[in-house]
């Protein structure tokens, strides 16, 4: 029998080389390449989408931090003065004596243009109650020559940027044609010009139909100090917390419990946080609606699964090696933890805490909920402690509420608060990166 | 007395116990602390606890309980005859402490003298033009019940916070001199103090415990008022979402559930296979050099704040969106909010979730199913497409139901990129809207917090809560599953 199936005839077989490709190995071989540029182009997909935001950022956001000022020097005399307190409109008199100056300069500098006091108003506000409200406060600068600054408005802001063009400008009450010519001979004077706004970075909301004079400063205040309650307290409890479960946690049913729920809090969605603040906090507690303080509590109980979570890792990272050393010399458990352990993971911890923090600066919809929204955030606070009650903004919050306003103007003032708040979160990571890199211990 | 320097003084108290409690500890051991059962540092450390821990417990305590005493008493002195029709005892009560502030806020700029602000003989008129003169603002709500509650109110709590700052600085003098008197060389400091630290310890480990009740009993105390106030089959069944504050509005949660799972689908579509492709390809394929750049510059994106893809999403990708969807394109778009902006900004978000969950997996693979797969003859995509994946299955899909969680969770992308109105359509060029963009809008607008309007947003946060916990423990259920296979 087997010689008899020996002898069947073999099917037959094409006759293939080591050296020429079959047609299945060049098929096998194409997919094998199809893979791999699949995986390069998600990677690809993956960076290019990270370039678009960096490029979308640093373009819309960079306008925020140029306003328009006009530069004019102007003087008023005594006598001026007297004549203008004496009218009945007083403003539309300071007006009258500022708008005759700048008619001087422009025919100083040989720059032949028409213009009247309305034009004025819409190009640099009211500039009449701002001189009045300046003389007034300082009397000592009548009769000298002072350096305004003022700000223009936010549409001749808008036209120097780019937002309001020529082709699509239609005249209303805010702004006309005739007034971009009057504002391009006073550019090309060199009355008015582009200049850095420190007001963006140290000036507080302005309102929803003021978005030139809005600024971040405030909320960046209110951010400090919540981050101050959220690194005061999530800090200290969450390593007591890690230490009790990763050191002396028993295996019972409440440690069981414990472990759950962390696991289960550090994936509940941000807004659930923002609802159990508003009921407990606010509604139970009766604490200040809209306060840092209590921004830093609703922050605290979300970040602290991230900072437990990181802080057992660096401890379990410190070999048992150490504590059996300490209880070997007579330490007590509590001293070999204290004294030995903590100390040794104390860089993980940290590293842990401040990516924790950079976490809870960049959350927003917990805030919003307990009333920490943009358009309270109308000034510094008084003091330290008030800092803490006072209604505030946070940074965050404060890019939400001028996103979500109609006026265009804002939304350069939302990307560039967003490069405020990157920056911020960036020096964290930073920070973070290098304290890895310097105290990291491999065992 | 302000509170804070209420916690000054404990804490000095403590730190004046804990410098009497060592000194006292040595001089019992005639100044040598070998004579001591323990380091003098805890006889110190076990007078300052007994100073701070009962003292602080019930400060706590006490600031917690004020407010409920103190309502009690000033709500019984309204009769019912001064609760306007529409309005509620809880509104009357909220105005009673308004006024408080008010009269606290004239007395400290000194516009009404203390006395003025207590006399409750005061003529009515006279206190509210003078509130008036120092810029507090007087409504018309104010009437002559409420105004002798506020003046009520403000005694009651000022005489509450004396007995209080008198309590708790008795009760922390007497934990000093407690722990001073049981101060001698024989007795175990070390023990004592390290029990209560570890009394502490446990107390900080609960507080995870405490948030999941406080969240739990927040969401349910408040959806069962709204049950009360607006039927459970109407909520759960009705296909209309129309909210009016006038009262009559239909509170159907399906439109929003269907807002939700649609743009987590747009928003998975894109980052799933963006992000598995990117995993297998950096732990599969990638030099060591591509690795060690691209996968950071991947979790860069995890970083970023979801405000800045909220944003991203309303001026970037809607706007760029319109100009080829839109009235000029293929005109299916209407406005630059829609599903498809928000679950394209979502899904860029998702990416770096994804891959790194995905490469954890893949990288547990152990290294002797792919040389066995390499041994047979397969080559390196067939390796990852028949044994990797498949052997990796049930922790992708654990990391894709976590990122499905993420993306129902997500709050700040659809606030500004998926529009405000609730939907029932296939269409993704249309603006749609979801649960969480909705109690936030519920609850940041001005509406009465006893109306079935703001209510809503607790059932509607009840819902959230069960579906993401649901997804959440069912992912980490399958994950750590598998991982025992290989462990």
């Amino acid at each position: 029998m087997t010689d008899a199936s020996m002898d069947t005839p073999r099917p037959r077989r094409a006759k293939t080389s080591l050296v020429s490709e079959d047609a299945r190995t060049k098929k096998r071989n194409a997919a094998e390449k199809r893979f791999q540029a699949y995986g390069i182009a998600a990677i690809a997909t993956g960076l290019f989408f990270l370039a678009v935001l960096a490029f979308s950022i640093v373009r819309s956001g960079l306008p925020a931090f140029t306003t328009t000022v006009v530069d004019v020097n102007f003087t008023l005399t005594q006598e001026q003065f007297d004549e203008a307190e004496g009218q009945l409109f007083k403003t539309k008199a300071y007006s009258g004596y500022f708008i005759t100056a700048l008619q001087k300069k422009l025919e100083a500098e040989n720059v032949q243009v028409a213009f009247d006091e309305a034009a004025i108003e819409r190009i640099m506000g009211k500039i009449g109650g701002t001189l009045r409200e300046y003389y007034t406060a300082n009397p000592d600068q009548l009769g000298q020559e002072v350096a305004f600054k003022l700000n223009a408005s936010s549409r001749v802001d808008g036209y120097f940027k780019g937002r309001v063009q020529r082709e699509t400008l239609q005249d209303s009450r805010f702004l006309t044609l005739a007034d971009l010519d009057l504002v391009d001979a006073l550019a090309e004077a060199g009355i008015v010009h582009s200049a850095f706004d420190w007001g963006f970075i140290t000036g507080a909301d302005s309102g929803v139909d003021n978005p030139g004079g809005a600024g971040i400063g405030a909320s960046v205040v209110g951010s400090f100090f919540m981050m101050l309650v959220v690194l005061f307290l999530s800090l200290p409890i969450g390593v007591a917390a890690s230490i009790y479960l990763e050191e002396f946690a028993p295996q019972n049913r409440w440690t069981d419990m414990i472990e759950v729920n962390i696991s289960n809090l550090a994936a509940v969605p941000s807004i659930v946080f923002g609802i159990l603040g508003l009921a407990v906090f606010i509604q139970f507690m009766h604490l200040p609606q809209s306060a840092p303080l209590v921004g830093g509590l609703v922050l605290t109980l979300m970040t602290l699964p991230t900072i437990i979570i990181s802080t057992r890792a660096s401890l379990k990272a410190v070999p048992p090696s150490i504590r059996d050393a300490a209880l070997g010399v007579g330490a007590s458990k509590m001293q070999s933890v204290f004294h030995h352990v903590l100390p040794l993971a104390m860089p993980g911890i940290l590293t842990g805490t401040i990516i924790g923090l950079a976490q809870a600066l960049g959350e927003t919809a917990p805030l919003l909920l307990i009333g920490m929204v943009g358009f309270v955030a109308r000034g510094y606070p008084d003091g330290f402690i008030s800092g803490f009650t006072d209604p505030n903004s946070a940074m965050p919050a404060q890019i939400y509420t001028w996103a979500a306003r109609a006026d265009q103007a804002f939304y350069e003032k939302a990307w560039g608060g967003i490069i405020i708040l990157l920056i911020f979160l960036l020096t964290m990571n930073i920070i973070a990166i290098i304290l890895r890199r310097r105290f990291e211990r491999r065992w | 007395m302000p509170v804070i320097w209420l916690i000054v003084i404990v804490l000095a108290l403590a730190a004046a116990g804990f410098i009497l409690g060592r000194t006292r500890a040595m001089q019992s051991a005639g100044g040598d602390s070998r004579h001591l059962h323990s380091l003098p540092t805890y006889y110190g450390s076990n007078v300052a606890l007994k100073a701070v821990v009962p003292a602080m417990l019930l400060m706590v305590v006490w600031l917690v309980a004020q407010p409920f005493y103190v309502n009690g008493v000033v709500s019984g002195m309204i009769p019912d005859s001064a609760i306007a029709d529409g309005s509620s005892r809880g509104l009357v009560l909220a105005e009673v402490r308004r006024a408080a502030d008010g009269l606290d806020n004239a007395v400290a700029q000194g516009a009404i003298s203390e006395e003025f602000a207590r006399n409750a003989r005061a003529d009515f008129t006279d206190v509210t033009t003078r509130l008036k003169e120092a810029g507090q603002i007087v409504t018309t709500q104010i009437t002559q019940p409420v105004l002798r509650a506020a003046q009520e109110y403000r005694v009651i709590n000022a005489t509450g916070n004396m007995i209080m700052s008198g309590v708790v600085i008795l009760v922390a003098l007497l934990g000093v001199f407690w722990g001073l008197r049981e101060t001698n060389k024989d007795f175990r400091a070390r023990n004592v103090v390290e029990k209560s630290v570890m009394a502490l310890l446990i107390a900080a480990a609960s507080i995870a415990v405490l948030t999941t009740v406080g969240i739990v009993l927040s969401l349910i105390f408040n959806t069962i008022e709204f049950f009360r106030l607006y039927p459970a089959s109407e909520f759960f069944g009705s296909l209309t979402w129309a909210p009016s504050f006038g009262g009559g509005s239909e509170l159907g949660v399906l439109p929003l559930l269907w807002g939700t799972f649609y743009i987590s689908l747009v928003a998975l579509i894109v980052a799933v296979p963006i992000g598995l492709f990117a995993a297998v390809y950096l732990s599969e394929y990638a030099s060591k050099p591509v690795r060690s750049f691209a996968k950071p510059m991947l979790e860069v994106l995890a970083g970023i704040p979801t405000i800045v893809y909220g944003l991203f999403a309303l001026l970037t990708i809607g706007p760029m969106l319109l100009s080829v969807f839109g009235p000029d394109g293929t005109g299916w778009m209407g406005g630059q909010r829609a599903v498809i902006t928000a679950g394209l900004a979502m899904g860029i978000m998702l990416i770096p979730f994804v891959s790194s969950l995905s490469d954890d997996i893949i990288n547990a693979v152990p290294q002797a199913m792919r040389d066995g797969s390499y041994g047979l003859g397969a080559t390196k995509s067939e390796t990852i497409k028949q044994v990797i994946l498949p052997a990796a299955l049930p922790g992708i899909v654990g990391a894709v139901l976590l990122a499905t969680s993420r993306a129902i969770g997500e709050t700040m992308i659809v606030v500004l990129g998926a529009g405000a109105a609730a939907r029932l359509s296939l269409n993704p060029f249309e603006a749609m809207t979801t649960v969480t963009a909705k109690i936030v809008s519920q609850l940041t607008g001005d509406s009465d917090f006893a109306s079935p309007e703001a209510l809503v947003a607790f059932a509607l946060g009840m819902t959230l809560f069960i579906m993401t916990l649901g997804l959440n423990v069912f992912a980490l259920y399958i994950v750590r599953k598998y991982r025992e296979q290989y462990d």
